[in-house]
């Protein structure tokens, strides 16, 4: 009996210390986290995709309450949720949302089958990283998409998929968060992340060859030379750079007026998303038509260069009376 | 007989072209030569359009200590210098030079007289080095590694023997069994002079006992020259890897990198170079050309022939009787560790020891089949790597696992892939593996 006591009382004792210590010690070293940063992680999608270049979803969160403590949360955006996820993180915080257009991933080629036609056939390991080792590739393209689908491999939303009659990848700009991971993973930096337009419409140049003319016309139907006749249409807002024989359109200066679209002697440079084009005169040769024919859509969507438009027609005419 | 001790496989010899006698190739209409002929900086032309070049004359000089600088190896003009697709696959800065006859600059000697080192005793180390410095002379085994920095050993470091790499290990090629066949005197003399330029009394030349006539060719002239012993060596792949051939003639062995030959008492240089680095210091002749093995199965001729540097392998395939129809893959070197070409109007180079032509059959590379786990690759790397590991972890990207699993040590022999009954690619991923590794290597010394 009195060894049952002894047992219980000491037992008891030490039970009482410990936690007499437990408790001094929480209290001495507790770590305090900002409420916010769980509440900011709640909202977000929780794909922890490292699209936002932060080490996922809490990592972000984390981020985003140091922005607001230091007074903005520009350039905190979350590709997945985008602007209203943002706009709830930024409730959270009691800040107001940095305002972030929707991005896409374009991929920046145009080097189709046709365009431009395979010299030899690469039969290593199926991996565009492996393929960009041994040089060229199989085109004689040193610039252009390899073809094995890196970057199907690396989107974890299932939003890019090769297309088997072009051999290329193409984006499904529904599913597509920009999270990047298909920019990192093609070996050539293809894929851009761009923003994606009003109604989506964007006017991109679907090459990535900074090859001189001569080498980058004789490779591939469709690839920019760096004749620099887009950058002449666009003297206006100077939206379009030539940088080592390569044009590139900066998507916050243009205007989508599309006359680069047309100046291009290769047509390397494409609109998306636009309206299909209506046909300008009665009865004109349709391939011929096709392409310049945008003028009709412009003239609604950009009304201070309506003026413009009717000078470009005279060429079309020309084109099909010819 | 001696051989290096772990791994190593033994692929058909193929050696088609060994009974051929070396044959001059003819000059070129026009020949292209290329700025990086050799690993390290790019060479930097001193010519321009429209100059008037002859055999001999200086196209373009070194660009750095890790480099060597290009002559032209033919008489004409200068018609651009713009780019040109190489054997690596990419368009390059390259030289294009328009032949008109055959002139060669006066201080080169032609003639067939041998010269023998103790002809010329006013030649110093330092002389030597200096010549064949500015010949322009690189590994020809293909690794085209500058040849004066390997003579050059870093302080602290000194040199015990110089091994002669003649073992041609590769299947199919022939150009170093025919070289010491009909030029072995003028090796001997070379290896003379390397052992001289590094200060050695030892010489070993390692040849595989495939090469009986040139064992034994070899073993009756060195006894003329002191110092000089002939190594036969078994049979097997890759024996001519630098590290591989220092295990099998000296049985020392190196340790992983940053460590190299020179830190075991080693210099390694091909018979190739050795027979160029004769003609440089002897005979002031530049490295203007080199014998290339031009064979496979279907080619009516295979041959090796002494062809101009810049010469554009169509050319090489046109005087071996023609591309033949069933012609699969063009590899330039050897099929172990050779590269296959795009284009035929590649122009050969300092490296290029050989072309073969594949049949389609032999190119037909099989659908790789899930790894089984037979450790085949393991017990066929020479460095003692696990290549299905680094193959893996290179498709996953996880390269600090890479580099803790010695990455960089692999030198992309391809006995793992040969080996592999799933055919998978391992070398293919290692490779990439291995450049993204040694990238981050760099950064992260340079910070």
């Amino acid at each position: 009996m009195n060894l049952i006591l002894i047992a219980v009382i000491v037992l008891g004792a030490i039970g009482l210390v410990s936690a007499l210590v437990l408790f001094l010690a929480s209290h001495k070293f507790a770590v305090h986290e900002d409420p916010r940063i769980a509440q900011v992680a709640e909202v977000l999608p929780q794909a922890n995709c490292g699209g936002c270049g932060f080490p996922g979803c809490s990592g972000f969160a984390a981020a985003c309450v140091k922005a607001a403590d230091a007074g903005s949360l520009e350039g905190k955006s979350c590709p997945v949720g985008g602007q209203p996820v943002m706009e709830q993180v930024a409730g959270i915080l009691g800040m107001a949302a940095a305002s972030s257009a929707p991005k896409v991933a374009v991929v920046r080629c145009n080097g189709t089958c046709e365009n431009r036609p395979r010299l030899v056939s690469f039969d290593g390991a199926q991996s565009c990283r492996v393929q960009n080792m041994t040089g060229m590739g199989e085109t004689g393209c040193a610039y252009g998409c390899l073809g094995c689908g890196d970057c199907v491999k690396a989107c974890q939303f299932d939003a890019i998929h090769m297309n088997p009659e072009t051999g290329l990848p193409e984006v499904d700009e529904d599913k597509c968060t920009a999270c990047g991971a298909c920019s990192k993973a093609c070996p050539r930096g293809i894929i851009e992340i761009r923003l994606k337009g009003p109604k989506g419409r964007r006017v991109v140049v679907l090459c990535n060859n900074k090859d001189k003319g001569a080498v980058a016309n004789k490779v591939c139907k469709a690839s920019c030379i760096g004749c620099a006749k887009c950058v002449k249409t666009c003297e206006k807002f100077e939206a379009i750079t030539l940088v080592n024989n390569l044009a590139y359109i900066d998507a916050e200066k243009c205007k989508m007026c599309r006359k680069c679209e047309e100046a291009c002697p290769k047509h390397a440079i494409h609109g998306f998303n636009f309206p299909p084009k209506k046909v300008v005169s009665d009865a004109p040769a349709k391939p011929v038509a096709e392409k310049p024919a945008a003028e009709a859509p412009v003239k609604n969507e950009a009304g201070p260069k309506a003026a413009d438009a009717p000078v470009q027609e005279s060429p079309v005419i020309n084109n099909v009376t010819q | 007989m001696k051989t290096f001790r772990i791994g190593g496989v033994h692929p058909a010899e193929n050696k088609l072209s060994a009974a051929s006698p070396i044959r001059k190739a003819q000059l070129p209409k026009q020949a292209v030569f290329s700025m990086f002929q050799h690993i390290g900086a790019p060479a930097k032309p001193v010519v321009k359009k429209g100059d008037e070049v002859k055999v001999g004359t200086l196209l373009a000089e070194a660009g750095g200590f890790v480099s060597a600088p290009v002559y032209s190896s033919v008489s004409g003009k200068v018609s651009k210098v713009d780019v040109a697709l190489d054997a690596s696959g990419t368009r390059r800065p390259a030289i294009y030079v328009d032949v008109e006859g055959d002139e060669w600059e006066d201080s080169i000697d032609r003639s067939e007289t041998l010269v023998r080192l103790s002809d010329r005793p006013d030649l110093d180390a330092k002389t030597i080095v200096e010549k064949i410095k500015n010949a322009g002379i690189v590994g020809l085994g293909g690794a085209t590694f500058p040849c004066h920095v390997k003579l050059t050993p870093p302080p602290g470091c000194k040199a015990e023997c110089v091994i002669i790499n003649a073992v041609e290990c590769e299947p199919y090629l022939t150009a170093d069994h025919r070289l010491m066949l009909e030029h072995a005197d003028e090796i001997l003399v070379g290896v003379e002079l390397i052992m001289k330029a590094v200060d050695v009394k030892r010489g070993y030349i390692g040849i595989e006992n495939n090469k009986p006539d040139a064992i034994r060719l070899m073993t009756e002239k060195a006894a003329g020259h002191e110092g000089i012993e002939v190594v036969p060596l078994k049979v097997k792949y890759p024996q001519g890897g630098e590290k591989q051939l220092i295990d099998a003639v000296i049985g020392r062995q190196v340790p992983a990198p940053p460590a190299i030959p020179i830190n075991v008492g080693a210099v390694v240089q091909n018979v190739g170079t050795a027979f160029a680095i004769y003609e440089a210091v002897m005979k002031n002749k530049p490295l203007i050309d080199r014998i290339i093995t031009v064979t496979g199965k279907s080619v009516k001729q295979p041959s090796n022939l002494l062809a101009r540097l810049g010469t554009p392998f169509q050319q090489l395939i046109d005087e071996c009787g023609g591309l033949p129809e069933d012609t699969g893959k063009i590899i330039g070197g050897g099929p172990m560790m050779g590269k296959a070409l795009i284009s035929l109007e590649v122009p050969m180079t300092k490296g290029s020891s050989g072309l073969l032509l594949m049949t389609e059959e032999e190119a037909r590379r099989t659908a790789p089949q899930p790894c089984i786990r037979c450790a085949k690759c393991v017990s066929a790397c020479p460095m003692g790597l696990e290549p299905y590991l680094l193959s893996k972890v290179s498709e996953k990207q996880m390269w600090d696992k890479a580099e803790a699993e010695d990455i960089t040590s692999c030198i992309e022999c391809g006995s793992c892939q040969f080996t592999c009954p799933s055919n998978r690619p391992l070398l293919d991923m290692i490779r990439v593996g291995k450049s993204t590794v040694m990238g981050i290597i760099k950064s992260r010394a340079a910070k």
